[in-house]
């Protein structure tokens, strides 16, 4: 029973993280319909600088903050250079061009810190809480992840449901031609949703970092586990993502805790599967209008 | 599509090479051009070193697996981000088959096709009702999911030493090595054969029919969803063919071989060769058995560390993805294509006709 718990804790803490890179990967979708195989190696990449400003003996939470920025600007930087010359073209292009970043990113980041994996200081203690007498594998760290996670989300739902600023996001991404027509500068804005997934990607490394084997590949398996999230929970729909985070970290904590961990992927890659024959356009997604 | 024959290669006269006709059926002239092609070979083998044979298989066995990849992508518009996980399955179906039984070394390939053939069907049936991102994503969760499988039974697979394979012994005083890159071009010149003239025949254009226009292809009495599993099926077959041929190659079969990064690579060699090409696959195969021996010596000229050194030609892999879909998305063959018909039409001032791929 006790197993039981503590695997179920642990699949609702990883399942948080696979929501903040599902809700990045979401973020992306909505704005411009392509999926971001490269937004795990862009954590990846921004984690390695956290790491080396650590290194240089910058207070953490400093490096947190330089960390979200610099995702940002990384994710506008993407969007601008790489993906804005490919508007218009096949659906496979984007997906290409996110791959070969993919690459390079790891490659870079291969060259510069070397293969072998490393720590990463958490923010929290990482010694399990005490509940009653029993010891659950549950952690201050863990509580910091559902707490930043839900945070993101809040503040991704505030922004898009209450403020002008979201409401011309939104109104770029459904709608770009009618949105122009209408004065919305569309191109700054689905720059401004790649941004605000840049930051998603950032904190989703800074919070997986800890509890892995943190090197160039760390982020490999996150993203496949955020995209299998991002698909259950329907690829539109941020709330989508969150419920999708949970599932799949659930799914895939239960496969490592009975099965063995070698099999989580495959784990997921089933997940992944039946959702997509049972419900192709997601859980949380509105049927589609016209295929046409 | 009808064989129109331009009219300028009727004409006696001109350049050499406008002389030269082609039978316009297609068996026959993808078999001559085979033919041709293994003669080629078949000289430039005879003069090489034994580690010289070893590349020239190695670049005839991605050739295989570069052609299916093509056929899926460039030709069925479906996406693989995958395909190492096919050639693993059919690198280990051999070398299982080779470890405990003895049957025909024929029989052994064609079971790795098969192998890997059942898997592409597993995969091919909900790929085919997925658009391009969802399929790429699910292709990519195979190539992580799949090698683990060898890890958790080592027993059966190996584990980190893996299986053993042997290459069949060679006839007469031919060396291993040569006989090994024989039948590796073989099996790269009948799998050209094959998928070129699938190509031309009424699946090709049912492939490439279904790659423009999903609904007008339904519309033409094309069973969309059976032509995009029939195309992932066929790409798959041809990766577990290439698996079987790498595990031969190296002789030893573990996971270690088939990481992430050979599916991204053939995908950016695919790319690099002309997404949708056959002939252009030869480049980019050219370029996966090369390009870390380039690397290599690059960053020794640069006197980079030896661990920045092995991570180049996994960040030149990366680049040329980019650069060539951004740039030139038809890559070396459309762009020897493009001066090809450039060429010709300096010579007769005809400039129809497309290359056949």
């Amino acid at each position: 029973m006790s197993l039981f718990v503590n695997i179920t804790l642990d699949g609702l803490a990883n399942g948080m993280i696979f929501a903040a890179l599902a809700l990045a990967l979401v973020l992306i979708f909505r704005a411009t319909r392509i999926v971001n195989f490269a937004q795990g190696a862009m954590g990846m990449i921004t984690t390695f600088i956290a790491s080396s400003l650590l290194g240089q003996g910058v207070g953490y939470w400093w490096a947190f903050v330089a960390v979200l920025t610099i995702g940002f600007v990384l994710g506008a930087l993407v969007e601008r250079v790489l993906v804005r010359p490919l508007q218009g073209k096949s659906e496979l292009n984007p997906v290409i061009v996110s791959i070969g970043l993919l690459v390079v990113l790891e490659g870079i980041a291969g060259a510069i810190y070397g293969n072998a994996s490393r720590g990463f200081p958490a923010a929290f203690s990482q010694s399990g809480l005490t509940v009653g007498h029993t010891k659950i594998a549950f952690s201050h760290f863990d509580v910091f992840i559902l707490v930043a996670v839900f945070a993101l989300m809040v503040a991704m739902l505030l922004l898009f449901r209450f403020t002008t600023l979201g409401l011309r996001m939104r109104a770029s991404a459904f709608a770009g031609e009618i949105s122009r027509l209408l004065g919305v500068r569309v191109g700054m804005f689905l720059t401004l949703g790649w941004a605000l997934a840049g930051v998603a990607g950032s904190l989703a490394g800074l919070l997986v970092a800890p509890t892995s084997s943190f090197g160039p590949y760390f982020m490999d398996l996150v993203l496949v586990y955020a995209f299998t999230a991002a698909v259950v929970g329907g690829l539109e729909s941020p709330v989508g993502a969150l419920i999708g985070g949970l599932i799949t970290g659930l799914c895939v904590s239960y496969v490592g805790g009975y099965l063995g961990s070698g099999l989580q992927p495959l784990g997921a890659l089933a997940l992944l599967m039946v959702a997509l024959m049972a419900r192709p356009e997601g859980i949380f997604a509105r049927p589609p209008a016209r295929k046409v | 599509m009808t064989q129109v024959v331009p009219p300028s290669r009727s004409l006696a006269g001109g350049p050499w090479w406008r002389r030269i006709r082609l039978p316009t059926q297609p068996l026959a002239r993808h078999l001559v051009l085979a033919l041709g092609g293994s003669v080629v070979l078949y000289l430039v083998t005879s003069a090489l070193s034994p580690y010289n044979d070893y590349e020239v298989g190695e670049i005839a066995l991605f050739v295989v697996a570069l052609a299916g990849l093509s056929l899926l992508t460039g030709v069925n518009g479906q996406i693989s981000l995958g395909h190492g996980a096919f050639m693993a399955v059919g690198a280990y179906t051999t070398a299982l088959l080779m470890t405990h039984t003895h049957v025909n070394f024929l029989l052994e390939l064609l079971a790795s096709i098969a192998a890997a053939a059942l898997l592409g069907l597993l995969i091919g049936i909900p790929a085919a009702r997925l658009k391009g991102p969802y399929l790429a994503g699910m292709t990519l969760l195979l190539a992580l999911a799949l090698p683990p499988i060898a890890d958790k039974w080592s027993s059966t697979f190996g584990g980190d030493q893996g299986l053993t394979t042997t290459v069949p012994a060679a006839p007469g005083s031919l060396n291993p090595e040569k006989w090994l890159a024989w039948i590796q071009i073989v099996g790269a010149l009948i799998t050209l054969v094959l998928l070129a003239n699938l190509l031309r025949s009424r699946y090709g254009r049912s492939f490439r029919a279904v790659r423009d226009d999903e609904i007008a292809a339904s519309l033409a009495g094309i069973h969309v969803a059976r032509t995009k599993v029939t195309a992932f099926v066929i790409s798959a077959a041809c990766a577990g063919l290439a698996g079987a041929f790498l595990g031969l190659s190296t002789g030893v079969v573990n996971t270690g071989e088939f990481p992430l990064t050979l599916s991204i690579q053939l995908l950016a060699a695919m790319v690099l060769g002309g997404t949708g090409s056959l002939m252009g696959m030869w480049w980019g195969a050219i370029l996966l058995v090369y390009l870390p021996q380039w690397s290599t010596s690059l960053s020794g000229h640069f006197s980079l560390g030896s661990g920045a050194s092995a991570y180049l030609a996994t960040i030149i892999f990366g680049l040329v993805l980019i650069v060539v879909m951004i740039a030139a998305p038809t890559g070396i063959q459309g762009g020897l294509r493009w001066t090809w018909r450039r060429l010709s039409s300096i010579g007769s001032g005809y400039s129809g006709g497309q290359g056949s791929g």
